[in-house]
């Protein structure tokens, strides 16, 4: 994920926030304390940080809904601190908790909002609100006139986000959009947001308080205390690895190793090949190839090339020779795109402690065992703690340079004074 | 003369004086209405003016109609004029008080969404606030229109159009022979006329409230 913030096509801008504040009148604390931040253009940046810590507060200082009174705010470098408000918000997308769709309007007209305010024709309008509703997964010839009641949450909040993309923003602003909804929708919408953003890479800023949202959907994170002051500001894996503070380990829970299991894919590890045989194979073949494997085990391919059975040595013999009857069926397997976390479960469940790994048809691939995830693991977590330390060094470093060259400075001007 | 014989031998006159009765209301309505929508507009984003605006007009109404109509002659003179400017303020209550509860409950977070997405306050106003308001302002006018048509009655008073001259005739002429008929015909007539404006406030609610939000 780190590396589409990165890529060139971004068709998002870039976000600087430059000492942004904000006191509210008859307040003698800011709510907002002063937020520096420089956020990459095509980057999913997720703000996360305890109720009240004012991310919700910092977000809406973005598109000026809430207007800052202090610092200046730079979209794509233009200054938009002084701009007209509903201009600004016209170029910055915005989809909420609650959907925010509004109830008099069918789900079409709900989306074509924007493009109408900003000039577009009507047939452009028209085959842009089709667009968005195919892009967030809706079919639009039923999904078209309906009103946001006749929609389940899930969906609701699927318009809200088509709605926020209508004019193609380069920047969406999301305000926990998923908090309401049930856990399992939510982990779809999650990986919508996802694949929506390795299509479009937009820039957007993200608020929530789950951090394994965070972790899940950010390129980078910004972990905030009171006053929205950012303890940590990095990548999921390198706060996972190494929080800057008491703080944030204590934001990012009990489990950080587990929680880096779902950061890696299955394909970014190493998976063993196991020996295998098609059911249409003959069984004087499958008996040689028991007896050739290192394994005393075998999978079973069905006619497809899919993980059929587990056949062990002696299976066949206590099935007389049938292969109707004997052997395991293959209860789970996991796809190249599956977190560790997924394998782990399932290689946990399965009583063999191993798991198929399937291609995009689920054919076989390969397998997942124990040995080789943890394995992989332990390679994964001793990188990052390397990157971690080197991180950190480059850091002092540059806090030496800078002590540095400020005591050279001081220097510098007391032997002017001096002279 | 029995009612039936009244009812066919006046029948011009008295549908004159529905028809005028009628026209009445549905001006005065149309003026209340839009002076207690432009109210609630001006002042339901305030507490203060809200109230103000609400109280003010429930104080008009606990005026009685024959002492308005009666204040009113020695401003405006006899007729149409009293008539129209007591309908018109006695209209207002229930519209103002409505349309300021519908527009303070449309949800806090749809104003944030519209806001968001960059529609400037009048676009706000007329795409979300009132439409979402709608339904309980049409209520409002169904409440008003329901009274207006009993205050029209009185506007007979101030020599104003309407049935009520009917009512007043039968009174003025109690005793002699139309007396009961030409009361009863005039009242029978408001009904009929208070359930026809009814009926077509429930077409109007049916025709411009959208049905996303329609219960």
């Amino acid at each position: 994920m780190s590396e589409s913030a990165t890529e060139t096509q971004a068709s998002g801008a870039s976000i600087e926030l430059e000492n942004l504040s904000k006191r509210y009148p008859g307040s003698s604390d800011p709510a907002v304390d002063s937020v520096n931040m420089e956020i990459k253009a095509g980057e999913l940046i997720i703000f996360v940080g305890p109720s009240g810590c004012g991310k919700s507060t910092t977000l809406k200082m973005i598109n000026r809904l809430i207007e800052p009174t202090g610092g200046r705010i730079r979209i794509g470098g233009e200054d938009v601190t002084d701009m007209d408000p509903v201009k600004l918000r016209r170029k910055v997308g915005y989809a909420i908790q609650s959907s925010g769709l509004f109830p008099h309007m069918t789900v079409a007209q709900n989306i074509a909002l924007v493009p109408k305010m900003v000039g577009w024709s009507k047939s452009k309008i028209k085959s842009r609100v089709e667009e968005m509703l195919d892009l967030v997964g809706l079919d639009p010839g039923e999904f078209h006139g309906r009103y946001p009641r006749q929609l389940s949450g899930g969906q609701q909040q699927r318009v809200g986000v088509a709605r926020a993309l209508a004019a193609d923003p380069p920047v969406l602003l999301m305000d926990e959009p998923f908090g309401a909804v049930d856990p399992i929708t939510r982990d779809h919408l999650q990986d919508e947001l996802i694949r929506l953003q390795h299509e479009l890479h937009k820039t957007i800023v993200f608020v929530t308080h789950d951090f394994d949202e965070a972790i899940k959907l950010g390129d980078r994170i910004a972990v905030l205390r009171e006053k929205s002051h950012i303890a940590q500001f990095d990548t999921p894996e390198a706060i996972l690895t190494n929080p800057a503070d008491d703080f944030v380990s204590g934001f990012v829970g009990a489990g950080a190793a587990l929680k880096r299991l779902n950061l890696t894919r299955v394909r970014d590890v190493e998976v063993t090949d196991y020996p295998t045989v098609q059911v249409d194979d003959p069984l004087q073949d499958i008996f040689n190839k028991l007896r050739a494997a290192g394994t005393n085990e075998l999978l079973l391919l069905d006619k497809r090339g899919r993980p059929y059975k587990w056949l062990r040595r002696g299976d066949l013999m206590r099935a007389k020779g049938s292969l109707a009857r004997a052997g395991t069926l293959v209860h789970d397997t996991v796809t190249w795109d599956a977190t560790l976390r997924d394998a782990l479960e399932a290689v946990l469940t399965d009583n063999a402690g191993r798991v198929a790994v399937t291609g995009r048809r689920g054919e076989y691939e390969g397998v997942v065992d124990m040995e080789t995830l943890m394995n992989s693991v332990h390679e994964l977590l001793e990188a990052d703690r390397l990157e971690a330390v080197e991180h950190q060094h480059e850091l002092e470093e540059q806090r030496s340079l800078q002590t540095q060259q400020e005591q050279e400075g001081s220097q510098a001007a007391d032997g002017e004074a001096k002279a | 003369m029995n009612f039936w014989d009244y009812l066919v031998n006046r029948h011009q006159q008295l549908l004159a004086d529905a028809y005028q009765h009628a026209s009445a209301v549905f001006q005065c309505m149309v003026v209340a209405t839009l002076i207690g929508i432009v109210i609630a507009v001006v002042t339901y984003r305030s507490d203060w003016a809200g109230n103000l605006a609400t109280t003010a007009t429930s104080t008009i109404l606990t005026i009685p109609s024959l002492a308005m109509i009666g204040l009113l002659i020695p401003i405006v003179g006899l007729g149409v004029a009293p008539t129209v400017i007591s309908l018109t303020l006695y209209g207002l209550l229930p519209i103002v008080r409505n349309a300021i509860v519908g527009l303070r409950g449309v949800d806090p977070s749809l104003i944030d969404a519209a806001k968001g997405i960059g529609m400037s306050r009048a676009a706000r106003l007329f795409k979300v606030e009132l439409p979402l308001a709608w339904p309980p302002i049409l209520t409002g006018i169904r409440v008003s229109t329901q009274m207006l048509m009993g205050i029209a009655a009185i506007a007979a008073y101030a020599s104003g159009p309407g049935l009520g001259n009917e009512i007043f005739r039968g009174i003025a002429s109690l005793g002699s022979a139309n007396a009961l008929n030409q009361v009863l015909a005039g009242t029978l007539g408001i009904i009929v006329l208070a359930l026809l404006f009814d009926a077509a406030y429930v077409l109007v609610g049916r025709l411009t409230i959208p049905r996303g939000i329609r219960v």
